[in-house]
Formats: structure tokens, sequence, C-alpha cells
């Protein structure tokens, strides 16, 4: 689901801590009735209320979850809050897969036990595979905006960010602006998390170059022309931007999502006054995609997380991560959010643009086209 | 078993239906470069790499078998061979790259503004390779060097033969079959190298590993693991074709030595 660079052995070693010996999977059980009926629900109603889900998923006694890595999105307080909650045992694999390799790990154990029961997606994979997915609807899910769901519930946006600049204050002065970083401060600091024909993060962070510099989501043109000035003033650093070349100052500027910069602050807190910003006038935005695998060996305890990740709870832990969970406007509204967390984020100024798929198909094709050719 | 898998989904569409359209994408004109570079890289760094990794071994030959200095080289040539990767990739970065040690250093105390970009494109590339290629070439190379027998030389200096005539007509010959092959070993180890060029430049794909790498887990371009596919089959053409002219080279080798 992601490009892993910025976490790197850490998130191995907690993950595999985490795991201990669950990867000897028990093999899926035979289909009984209660199954069949557990793996074709599309509401906690249809298992006769919340507390029946409950007791279905504690019977089946475990999760399996794949590409969480624990310091991403909170992902790791998140999954021992669902433990400690049903006492259910979340078994989770590769936590530093990408998206694609998500499906094609539940396409090779399709009928194990150790399949993966649910899946969070980049929203281009999560696209080109809805026919992997069981529709269903978590608590909230008719509050959540169209845009951001599936109508039958196949597959519903989780949490999000904005594109952000990340920078060491000791460093750098505080940057507003993409234009900014073009100044001698910055020479030999900037990097892109990821080549933008292959990572998410980098791809976003164009589009967001490009907004801030006259261009727009459907002409992304300008975004490729300012990371070419940005080279050519000898600001820009190609290499892949990891802890160690933040901390070693590097990599003292950082383009990437809101909730990663996050976790570079808290990953460096102490060595480093990581910052975070979001650029003027060039709010460009995201979300992740949740869905359930039709072939769930656990399909109780599939539905059970999506409706602990749905939760109040669920939203919040994500929001503590520095993620903006996909209920969050709804949830400040009624003042269920956790305050604390969600004024930390940073600010926003500006109509945020989410990419549609149209514009990324031809966003897409124009990087295929240039960004090699531009960047030699 | 993977070389079959490699030649038959390289044939494959993403549905699973034959097609040349994967053999196609090789014919685009990114991936005809980062093939030209792909083999410039390696053989510049294989040629280097084999003529200072032989110097540096036959150093080590002259000296005492269970000297200190024979004991420290080839210690060092068996860590640094292995030394590849994010963690030599970072070395270089922050001893040279752009906010590196020694520029900021020159900057700071003598007013001296270098540019040190050229450390991530093909040049960087080579300086990098060399300090893996270098022990890997003392490493495989001293064996044969080390075969060597000193009566050879005392042999020809017996009948009256210079150094120079003793290398090129006793050593020379007698070694060429073994550095020929070091070297070539060395070529494959460049050619295949990918976690040194990953790290030390994540916006350009301008050699052929960091294409397959992009073919393979784009997040942004979907469906492209076949041309991966492909990719890979051209490596294991480019492979074969230079394991046909080294047997070629072998066997002129050998009839020269006969």
């Amino acid at each position: 689901m992601r490009t892993r660079s910025v976490r790197g052995a850490t998130a191995c070693a907690v993950a595999l801590a985490l795991v201990g010996l669950a990867a000897c999977a028990p093999p899926a059980k035979e289909a009984s009735g209660e199954a069949k009926k557990s793996s074709t629900a599309t509401s906690a109603q249809a298992f006769g209320g919340m507390d029946a889900l409950v007791a279905a998923a504690k019977k089946e006694g475990t999760l399996n979850v794949i590409a969480l890595p624990p310091d991403w999105a909170n992902y790791g307080e998140m999954i021992s809050a669902f433990q400690t909650k049903y006492g259910i045992k979340v078994v989770s694999a590769q936590p530093d897969a990408d998206s694609a390799t998500e499906i094609s790990t539940a396409k090779n154990l399709k009928g194990q036990g150790n399949a993966p029961d649910v899946f969070d997606l980049g929203q281009a994979v999560a696209l080109a595979n809805t026919d992997l997915y069981a529709p269903y609807k978590a608590q909230g899910f008719d509050a959540i905006p169209a845009d951001l769901k599936d109508p039958d519930g196949k597959w519903v946006n989780d949490y999000g960010g904005y594109i952000s600049i990340g920078f060491d204050a000791k460093k750098v002065p505080a940057p507003k602006s993409f234009a900014d970083l073009l100044k001698p401060e910055y020479k030999g600091k900037v990097a892109l998390n990821g080549n933008p024909t292959k990572a998410g993060a980098a791809f976003s962070g164009v589009v967001a170059a490009a907004l801030g510099n006259g261009g727009s989501a459907d002409d992304v043109a300008p975004g490729v022309d300012y990371f070419v000035k940005l080279k050519e003033a000898g600001n820009l650093v190609p290499v892949d931007p990891t802890p160690a070349t933040i901390q070693s100052g590097q990599t003292a500027v950082v383009i990437d999502w809101d909730y990663n910069n996050a976790g570079q602050t808290k990953a460096l807190a102490g060595k480093v006054n990581w910052k975070t910003v979001v650029p003027q006038g060039a709010v460009t935005g995201a979300y992740y995609v949740q869905a359930v695998n039709k072939d769930a060996p656990h399909p109780a305890a599939a539905r059970l997380w999506e409706e602990f990740l749905y939760s109040d709870e669920g939203q919040n832990l994500w929001l503590k991560g520095g993620a903006r969970p996909v209920r969050g406007e709804e949830m400040a509204k009624a003042g269920t959010i956790d305050k604390a967390a969600y004024s930390a984020l940073p600010a926003v100024s500006g109509t945020p643009i989410f990419i549609t798929e149209e514009q990324r198909a031809k966003i897409t094709d124009y990087l295929n086209q240039n960004w090699q050719k531009e960047m030699g | 078993m993977p070389t079959g898998v490699v030649v038959v989904q390289a044939f494959l569409s993403d549905a699973g239906l034959p097609t040349l359209d994967n053999l196609r994408a090789l014919g685009g004109g990114d991936i005809l470069r980062a093939l030209l570079n792909s083999v410039v890289l390696s053989a510049v760094t294989a040629l280097l790499g084999a003529v200072f990794g032989a110097v540096v071994a036959y150093a080590v030959s002259t000296a005492s078998p269970d000297g200190a200095l024979r004991r420290v080289v080839s210690a060092a040539s068996g860590v640094l061979a292995q030394f590849g990767g994010v963690m030599l990739a970072f070395a270089w970065i922050a001893t040279l790259g752009l906010s590196g040690l020694v520029p900021t250093f020159l900057r700071d105390h003598l007013g001296a503004d270098v540019d040190t970009s050229w450390l991530y494109g093909l040049r960087g590339f080579v300086l990098v390779y060399l300090y893996f290629q270098i022990p890997l070439m003392v490493i495989v190379f001293l064996p044969s060097i080390d075969g060597l027998r000193p009566q050879w030389r005392e042999a020809a200096e017996s009948l009256g033969g210079s150094t120079w005539q003793y290398w090129r007509h006793v050593a020379g010959p007698v070694l060429a079959p073994a550095f020929a092959s070091s070297a070539l070993l060395l070529f494959a180890n460049a050619l295949s190298a990918y976690a040194t060029a990953a790290a030390l430049n994540a916006q350009s794909t301008f050699i052929l590993p960091l294409q397959i790498g992009n073919a393979i887990g784009s997040e942004v371009v979907l469906g492209r693991q076949n041309v991966a596919k492909a990719l890979a089959l051209e490596m294991v053409v480019l492979v074969a074709v230079i394991m046909t002219a080294y047997a070629w080279l072998q066997r002129r080798a050998e009839r020269w030595l006969g």
C-alpha cells in the first residue's frame, strides 16, 4: 500500500515482536452454515446486531491483516487496542508490503487459513480490484461523503492526508510554499519521497507542486517544470529520504504526506526538530481505501475489524498517528473527536484537491513520458 | 526455474494472454538508454575494478603469507565486497552528497562552492560501484596470482629474460583466463546491483535494475509486472551473450597456452 523506504528495520522488528509465532496460521475451517452467513453479511444487523457479530468474531478467534506497519497512521496501537478489546489475535503479515502485494497475496493464498481478511489499499490499486471485495457497511457508513465510498460498501475510504513539506527547523528556515524551496537556503537539501512514476506520495507531491505553480490536477506540467528548476538550482537531492538521511542532514527538507512527516517527528524526537507545513495554495489530498476480502478466512472478525476502525475509538486512533480519519469532520461537529490530536494536525489554508480517476490516468501518462526524460 | 518463469511471463499480458507487447516495450527510448547505461556502467567498473583489483592482489601476493598486510587486506576485501547496498550509498551521500561532509567543509571553510550532483549520475555510480568491485576482484583473483610459482620467474631470469619478458610471455598468458573470468564476474555483479543504485538516486531510472524495480513495484502505473519480466529477460540475454564471448575468448587463450 505504500513505499516503505521511510520506515525501515525498526518497523519490521516491532512487527515481528508483535506477530510472534503467529506465522503458523491454522488451516481454514470448513465453511459451516455460520461461516457462510458471516461471509455474506453486509452489516452488523445481518448478524443480529453488534453483540452477535462480536460473538461470531470471537469464535473465529483470529484476524489476518497485511501491510500495516506499526508506525504508519498508528496501526501498532490500533492492532493492540483491537486485541485487548475483543480478545481476538491479530496476525500481521508483511507489514512493509505495498498495495499490489496485498492483492497478489490474497490471490495466491486464496482458500488458505493465512490469507488476508482485510485490505488497506492505495486508491489506484483498490479501484482496479473491486471484484475481490465483499460489500460491507460499517457503522457511520451513511455519513461518509458519497465520493469517498462505493455505494454498495465494497470499499470505503478510511484515512488520508495532505502533501506537506517536512523540515529540520535547526538547519533551514521554515518554508511556506513550494516557491520558497527554490531559494539558495535550501541548496542540496530537498528530497521527494520516492519516484512519482512509482510511489503514491511522490506522485501527489508533483501534483501539489503543479497546484503551487499555476497548474492544476488537469495540468501537471508546471509541477514537473518546478522539480526541473529545483534540480537545476542544485536544491533537489535525488536520494530516497530515510530517518538516517534526515538525521545526518542530507535531506533537511522532505516532500511527503503530512502523516509520514508527523511520523518522522515522533521517530526523531530529541535528535531532530522535525516540523511539518502544508504548502500554501497547493493542498493535495488522498485517502487510503479499506475493503474486506470476499474470501476472508475469518469473515466475522474481518467485519468486526471494520466496525472497530470506523468507530469513534478507531477514528481517533488514526488521528493520533497524524492521519486524517474519513469521519473526522463529522466527529468534530459532534464533539466526539480527540481535540488535542485534531488541533495538532498541520494547518491547511485553501480548498484541498483530490485527484479523480480520470485525472490520475492523464497525470500518470504525462509523468511516464516526461519525468525520466527531465530527471535524466 | 525462476528463469523459466521470467521467460514465460515475459510473453504474457497482464490478463495472462500471450503477447509481444512486453518485448515491444523494450524498444522504448527510455529502456534502450537504460540498457546502454547499464552496459557502460558494468563494463567500466568491471574493467577498472579488475585492473586495480589485480594490482592490489599482486601487491598482497608478494607480501609474506602470514604477514599483517595480507591478513588485513584479505579481511577488508571480504567485508568491503559485501558492503554494497544502502550502507555504501549512504556513506557516499554523507561524504560527498550535495550536503555531505566534504562539500559543506569546503563551502564553510574555504568558500569554495563545489557541485557534487554528479555523484547521483553515471559517473558517481562508477565511483561508488568501484568500492565493492575492487575488493571483489582482490578476493577472486588472489588465488590465481598465488598459483604463479616463483620457480617460473627464477627460470625466466636465469635464461636472461627481463621482468617485462616474464610478464609478457609467462605470467600474463597464465593469468589471462583467470583475469577475464574475474572481470566477467565483476560485470555481472555491477549489472545486477540494485540496492546501492536505488538508495543513491530515487528519482531516475537510468539503469536496468531501477527500471525493473519501477515496473514491478509501482503503485502509480499498474499492470507492468510482465514488462519487468521482459526487462529481466533482456538482462539474461545480455549475460548469455557475454558468457558466449567469454567462452570463445577462453578457447583462444587456451590455444596460446597450449
